[in-house]
C-alpha cells in the first residue's frame, strides 16, 4: 500500500464533518466539495487510498470518496 | 505633470434645504447649515482664515474671517456663523481690512521667520493683506521653545506655531486619538503632546493629520525640509492595507517629497495612517534589488545577469520541468499587494500557457473563507457595504479584527461614529484598543477563548431566535424559509445557549445575552471582521454564522448594516476577483462552468483545464511529495507568511525552479533560483480593489527603478515561454477583464478617470458602481441560512503545550514587514515580542523584557516577553513582522475545512525562559546569510591581454 496520505484524510474528514449536519445529502455534498475544490491529483490519491482498503476515512468521507471514484 | 492644488472651503459640507443670501452683492444659494465662510468660498470669494479648514468643525478662534452682516452688530466670524435666508454679507470693508491686518500683525510678531515660506498660510495671508512687517515685532516670542524633532517623519517647531488648534482638532476629530492639547493660558499657551512629552514618546500615532492641518508649517514633514517643496503631484492609491486610501503623491523631479491624503478619496476622505502617509522610504532602500539574478542551485551565490538572460533562464527551466514532470508540476502565486492587472496576467499565463489551474494568491492564507462563506450564504464573495455606511451604523460588532492597528484610517471613522453615540461590541480574545480608548468604551467585550468563534456566534443566534428577536418580515421576504427553519431549530437547541457554551468559550452568558440583544434591537447593526474570524479551522463556518445572524436580524440592503470583511492587504478583494484562486475564473465563476471557460478560451486562444488546480498549501505538500517542481512567486514571501515554516522550507527546497519576483531578497528568495526585480506602487500603473469593492487607480509617479513595471515582467516571461502577450498599458488588461467579467463590464480606466473610483458590480445596470449590495434581493436570490455547528479545533492545549498562541499585527508594521521594516517605522517596533498575562509569566518566572522560548509541536523560536493583561490567562500573542523571529515556525498545518486557510489564530504552545535565540534561529540566520551571497562581478578584461 502507498504511504498513508495523512493530510488528505484529515482534510476530507473535516469537510465531511461540516456537511454531516447540513440538510442536503452529506455524501453528495462532501463529494461535490472535493470535486469543486481539490486538484485531481489529490482526489486520485485519496481514491487510491480508499481503493486499497486504507483506513482513517470517516463513514461519510469514505462514501463520498467512493462516489468520486465512480466514472 | 503639474502640481495639484486643493481648494479649502473652510468648513465641512452640510446637507440642508437650500438657503439664498447675498454676499458682496451677489446671490448665493447653499444648503442650510453652511457657514458664511464656506458659502463665500463656493461663490469664489476667498475670506482670509487661519484656524478654519474644511476637514474640521469651525472653531472661531483666529478672528481673521470676520465679516459684516446687515442688521447685525459687530463683525462675527464667518466660519462659525451659518447662512440665513435673505442675509446680506460683506466680506471686505475698510473696517474688516483694518481688523484683519492688525490680527495678522499680532500673529506675525510671534511667528518665527522662515525664509522658505513654502505653504505657510499665515505668510500667504499677510502677503494678501499687504502686511510686510509687524508693529508688535520685538515683543515676546516663543523662540526659546525647542524644536521637537523626535518623530522620524515630521518636526514641531513651536516658534512658528500660532496655537490655532487646528492640529489639536485634527487629532480629536479626524484621527480620534486626542493626543494633543493646548497647554497653559495666554502667552504661555502652547501645543503639547500627551503630558507635554516629545511627539515620539507621546500617544501620537503619527497619522499625519496634525501636519496636514497646520497652517503655519510649525508641523511639517522632514522630507519637505530636506528635499524642498514639491513641484508636481499625482493622485494615486496606497499600497498598504485594504482601506485603500488615495493620496496625492508630491514630487520634486524624480524624488518623492511626501504623500498627502487626498481629500476627495472616497475611501479615506483625506485621512491617512503612519504607513501610507510616511512609510514609503523602502522604495529607495539600499537593500532593494534592481538587477535580475539567477543561480543553478540554492547553495550557490546569486549571479547578476541581464533581463534577457534572467527571463530566458526562467523560461527554459519551466520548459525543462514541464518536459520532465508535466505541466502539473508548475504553478504561480501572486500577492494581494499586486495590482488587479498583475494578478490577472499571472493566472492567465499559468492557465493559458501551461494548461493547468495551479494559481493562487495570498488571500488563501487570509480571506479565502470570506469568499466561500459569503458566496454560500449571500451569493457573492465580497463585503456588503461601502465604508461610508458606518456613518449610519448604530451598533458595530468588531470580531477578530483590530482596526486601530490593521485598518487605522477606517478605525478613525468608526471611532468618530462611536463618539457620536453608536454602540460597540468587541468579540476578541485580546483587549484591543477599541475596547477602551479616549471617549469610547465598548458596551460589551466578549473575550472568548481562541478557536471558539463559531460557538459564540451560534450562542448569539440562540438568543436572537429564542428571545423572539428575529426580523420575521425580512426573513420571509428575502430568505429561503426552509433553510431558515432548519437553522432556527438548530441554534435554538439548549446546548447552544450562552449558558451551555460558557464553559467552552469563556464568555459569561449574561454578557453574551446582552450583546445579542443589543445587536438585534439597537438599530442599524453591522459586523466588521478580520482574520480573527477567517484564520481558523472553522473560518468559513464562522463567516457563514455571521452572515446568518445579519440575515436573521434584517441587517442587509441599506446603509449602516451588513457584513464587512476588513481586508488585510490593499488588493485582497481584487486578487480574489481576478481569478487568482485555482478553482475559479474572474468574477468567482467556477472553472468547471463550460460556458465561462469557453469565453476565456476564445479570448485567450488556449484551452483551459476544467479541473481545479493546487492551492498554495497543496503546492507545498505536492512539492514535498516530489510532484511539484516549478513556482513563479510574484510579491509574496511565503516562507515568512505561511504557517509551519519548516514545511514551507521543505516544499521550496524540493522545487527545481523558484522564480522570485519581488522588491527585496525576501525569506522565500533563500530558496529561489531566479530573482526578477519588482517595481513599487509608485513605479507602475494599475488598479487596486479595496475592502469595499472600490476599484481605484495606482499611478506611475516615478520611473521603475528596476526598469520594468511588474505586469511587463510577467509579459516578458510569458512571451519567452511561448504564450504571446502584447499589452502596451495595463488599461488594455483591464479592458480584457471587463469584457470577460460581468461584474466588471462597466470598468475602464476612462470610467475610473471620470468617476475617481467605482465599486463593483459596475455594469450596464450600475454604470457608476454599487456602494451597497443586496438592496432588493441577495445576489443568489434568497438568502441561504447555513447550519454552523461548532467543531472544536484539534489543536488542543495539554501538559506539554498548555497555552494558546494567537497572532496579529500592529499599527506601524505591515505583514511580513518587507516594506515597513525598511522604513523609519522600525523605531516603533524593532522586534516581535510575546504578550503574556502576568499570571502565566509569574508561573514561569518570566519578567518584562526577558527572552523566552515559544514552542509548539511544529517548531520553536525565541523572542522577548511583554507582560500584560491585554491577553487573558492561558493566551499569548505575538506578531509576525520580523524574519529573525518568524512566528510561523510555531504555527501548524491545521487549516480551514473549506479553503485550507491556515489556522494561524490557534496554536498550542509552551513558553519558558531562554538565554537567547533558538538553535533554529541561529541556523536560519547563517543559512539566510549564505543564501543572499551575490557573486562578485568578473574583473574587466584588460586591453591587450
Amino acid at each position: 500500500m502507498k504511504e498513508r496520505p495523512e493530510r488528505l484524510i484529515y482534510m476530507a474528514n473535516q469537510i465531511a464533518k461540516f456537511f454531516a449536519v447540513q440538510p442536503a445529502d452529506p455524501v453528495v455534498a462532501t463529494a461535490n466539495h472535493l470535486k469543486n475544490f481539490w486538484d485531481p491529483t489529490m482526489r486520485a490519491e485519496i481514491i487510491a487510498w480508499r481503493a486499497a482498503g486504507g483506513d482513517g476515512l470517516d463513514p461519510i468521507t469514505a462514501k463520498a470518496v467512493d462516489r468520486l471514484a465512480q466514472p | 505633470m503639474a502640481r495639484i492644488l486643493e481648494y479649502d472651503l473652510g468648513t465641512p459640507e452640510t446637507a440642508g434645504e437650500p438657503v439664498t443670501l447675498t454676499l458682496d452683492g451677489a446671490t448665493v444659494t447653499v444648503p442650510a447649515g453652511t457657514s458664511i465662510l464656506r458659502a463665500a468660498a463656493i461663490a469664489g470669494v476667498s475670506i482670509p482664515k487661519l484656524c478654519a479648514t474644511d476637514s474640521l468643525d469651525a472653531f472661531g478662534s483666529c478672528r481673521l474671517c470676520l465679516v459684516e452682516i446687515e442688521g447685525r452688530a459687530g463683525t462675527p466670524a464667518s466660519c462659525t456663523t451659518p447662512v440665513a435666508p435673505g442675509m446680506v454679507v460683506r466680506t471686505r470693508s475698510d473696517q474688516l481690512d483694518r481688523i484683519r491686518r492688525n490680527v495678522i500683525e499680532l500673529y506675525l510678531s510671534d511667528h518665527a521667520d522662515h525664509p522658505d515660506r513654502g505653504e505657510c498660510e499665515l505668510c500667504a495671508q499677510a502677503a494678501d493683506l499687504g502686511v510686510t512687517e509687524s508693529r508688535y515685532a520685538g515683543g515676546a516670542t516663543h523662540d526659546f521653545l525647542p524644536c521637537d524633532e523626535s518623530n522620524p517623519y515630521f518636526v514641531f517647531d513651536a516658534a512658528k506655531c500660532i496655537v490655532c488648534s487646528r492640529c489639536v482638532r485634527a487629532c480629536d476629530e479626524v484621527q480620534g486619538t486626542l493626543a494633543l492639547t493646548v497647554q497653559g493660558r495666554g502667552f504661555a499657551s502652547k501645543i503639547a503632546a500627551s503630558q507635554d512629552e516629545l511627539f515620539l514618546s507621546s500617544e501620537c500615532v503619527s497619522c499625519g493629520a496634525c501636519v496636514q492641518a497646520c497652517p503655519t508649517e510649525a508641523l511639517v514633514e522632514k522630507t519637505v525640509l530636506e528635499i524642498g517643496p514639491p513641484e508636481r503631484s499625482e493622485v494615486t492609491t496606497c499600497g498598504y492595507c485594504g482601506v485603500g486610501c488615495t493620496f496625492k503623491a508630491e514630487l520634486r523631479g524624480e524624488q518623492l517629497v511626501r504623500m498627502v491624503p487626498w481629500k476627495d478619496g472616497k475611501a479615506n476622505h483625506g485621512h491617512s495612517c503612519v504607513k501610507g502617509r510616511f512609510a514609503w522610504g523602502y522604495a529607495t532602500h539600499r537593500e532593494r534589488v534592481l538587477e535580475p539574478m539567477i543561480r543553478g542551485a540554492i547553495t550557490e551565490p546569486w549571479r547578476t545577469v541581464s533581463w534577457d538572460e534572467a527571463i530566458a533562464y526562467a523560461a527554459s527551466e519551466f520548459a525543462r520541468i514541464e518536459a520532465k514532470y508535466g505541466a502539473h508540476a508548475i504553478g504561480g502565486i501572486t500577492s494581494s499587494r499586486c495590482t488587479n492587472e498583475e494578478t490577472y496576467l499571472v493566472q492567465k499565463m499559468i492557465r493559458a500557457r501551461f494548461g493547468v489551474n495551479n494559481v493562487d494568491t495570498c488571500a488563501r492564507v487570509c480571506h479565502s473563507p470570506t469568499g466561500y462563506g459569503l458566496k454560500t450564504t449571500l451569493g457573492t464573495s465580497a463585503g456588503t457595504q461601502d465604508f461610508d455606511s458606518v456613518e449610519q451604523c448604530d451598533v458595530m460588532v468588531v470580531i477578530g479584527a483590530n482596526p486601530t492597528d490593521g485598518h487605522p484610517v477606517f478605525a478613525s471613522r468608526m471611532k468618530r461614529r462611536l463618539r457620536a453615540g453608536a454602540k460597540l461590541i468587541v468579540i476578541d480574545p485580546r483587549r484591543i484598543d477599541m475596547v477602551r480608548t479616549p471617549h469610547i468604551q465598548a458596551e460589551h467585550h466578549l473575550a472568548l477563548r481562541p478557536g471558539t468563534n463559531v460557538a459564540v456566534l451560534v450562542a448569539l443566534a440562540h438568543v436572537v431566535v429564542t428571545e423572539g428577536l428575529v426580523d420575521e418580515a425580512f426573513v420571509r421576504e428575502r430568505c429561503d424559509l426552509d433553510a431558515f427553519q432548519g437553522w432556527a431549530e438548530f441554534v435554538a437547541r439548549p446546548e447552544h445557549s450562552p449558558e451551555a457554551s460558557e464553559a467552552m468559550t469563556g464568555v459569561p452568558a449574561a454578557d453574551l445575552r446582552a450583546a445579542a440583544r443589543l445587536y438585534a434591537t439597537g438599530g442599524n447593526a453591522a459586523f466588521y471582521y478580520g482574520l480573527g474570524v477567517t484564520e481558523h479551522s472553522q473560518g468559513s463556518t464562522a463567516v457563514m454564522a455571521i452572515a446568518n445572524l445579519a440575515m436573521a436580524t434584517g441587517n442587509y440592503g441599506r446603509p449602516g448594516v451588513g457584513v464587512n470583511p476588513l481586508r488585510g492587504q490593499n488588493n485582497v478583494q481584487g486578487a480574489c476577483d481576478m481569478g487568482s484562486f485555482p478553482h475559479e475564473l474572474t468574477g468567482y465563476r467556477h472553472i468547471s462552468d463550460t460556458a465561462v471557460r469557453e469565453s476565456f478560451e476564445a479570448a485567450w486562444g488556449a484551452p483551459i483545464d476544467p479541473e481545479p488546480g493546487l492551492r498554495i498549501p497543496n503546492m507545498l505538500d505536492a512539492a514535498v511529495a516530489g510532484r511539484f517542481k516549478g513556482l513563479y512567486v510574484q510579491g509574496e514571501d511565503i516562507l515568512q507568511s505561511d504557517p509551519n515554516t519548516h514545511h514551507v522550507a521543505a516544499g521550496l527546497a524540493a522545487m527545481e525552479c523558484v522564480v522570485i519576483h519581488d522588491l527585496f531578497l525576501n525569506e522565500t528568495a533563500n530558496y529561489g533560483h531566479v530573482f526578477l526585480p519588482g517595481s513599487t506602487f509608485l513605479e507602475k500603473n494599475g488598479t487596486f480593489t479595496n475592502a469595499e469593492r472600490r476599484i481605484q487607480q495606482v499611478k506611475k509617479v516615478i520611473s521603475p527603478r528596476n526598469g520594468y513595471e511588474d505586469w511587463e515582467v510577467t509579459q516578458l516571461l510569458s512571451n519567452a515561454l511561448g504564450y504571446p502577450m502584447a499589452y502596451d498599458h495595463p488599461s488594455q488588461i483591464m479592458d480584457e477583464i471587463a469584457r470577460l467579467t460581468p461584474t466588471f463590464a462597466g470598468v475602464s480606466y476612462e470610467v475610473l478617470d471620470r468617476e475617481g473610483s467605482v465599486q463593483w458590480p459596475c455594469n450596464e445596470a450600475a454604470p457608476t458602481g454599487t456602494p451597497v449590495m443586496h438592496l432588493e434581493r441577495f445576489v443568489r436570490g434568497l438568502g441561504n441560512f447555513v447550519i454552523t455547528e461548532y467543531v472544536p479545533t484539534d489543536e488542543k492545549v495539554g501538559p506539554r503545550f498548555p497555552l494558546l498562541l494567537t497572532t496579529g499585527r500592529i499599527l506601524s508594521q505591515y505583514n511580513v514587514g518587507a516594506q515597513t521594516r525598511r522604513t523609519e517605522n522600525v523605531i516603533w517596533h524593532e522586534e516581535d515580542v510575546l504578550e503574556i498575562h502576568p499570571h502565566d509569566a509569574e508561573e514561569r518566572g518570566v519578567a518584562e523584557g526577558d527572552w523566552v522560548s515559544l514552542k509548539s509541536r511544529a517548531g520553536e523560536t525565541t523572542l522577548r516577553a511583554q507582560v500584560t493583561d491585554r491577553v487573558a490567562p492561558g493566551v499569548v500573542y505575538t506578531t509576525f513582522h520580523h524574519p529573525s523571529t518568524q512566528a510561523n515556525v510555531v504555527t501548524t498545518e491545521y487549516s480551514d475545512w473549506a479553503t485550507n486557510c491556515p489556522e494561524y489564530k490557534v496554536t498550542a504552545v509552551q513558553v519558558a525562559p531562554s538565554n537567547g535565540p533558538s538553535e533554529w534561529q541561529a541556523r536560519y540566520e547563517a543559512m539566510s546569510a549564505r543564501s543572499r551571497r551575490v557573486a562578485p562581478e568578473p574583473p574587466l578584461s584588460v586591453v591587450g591581454e
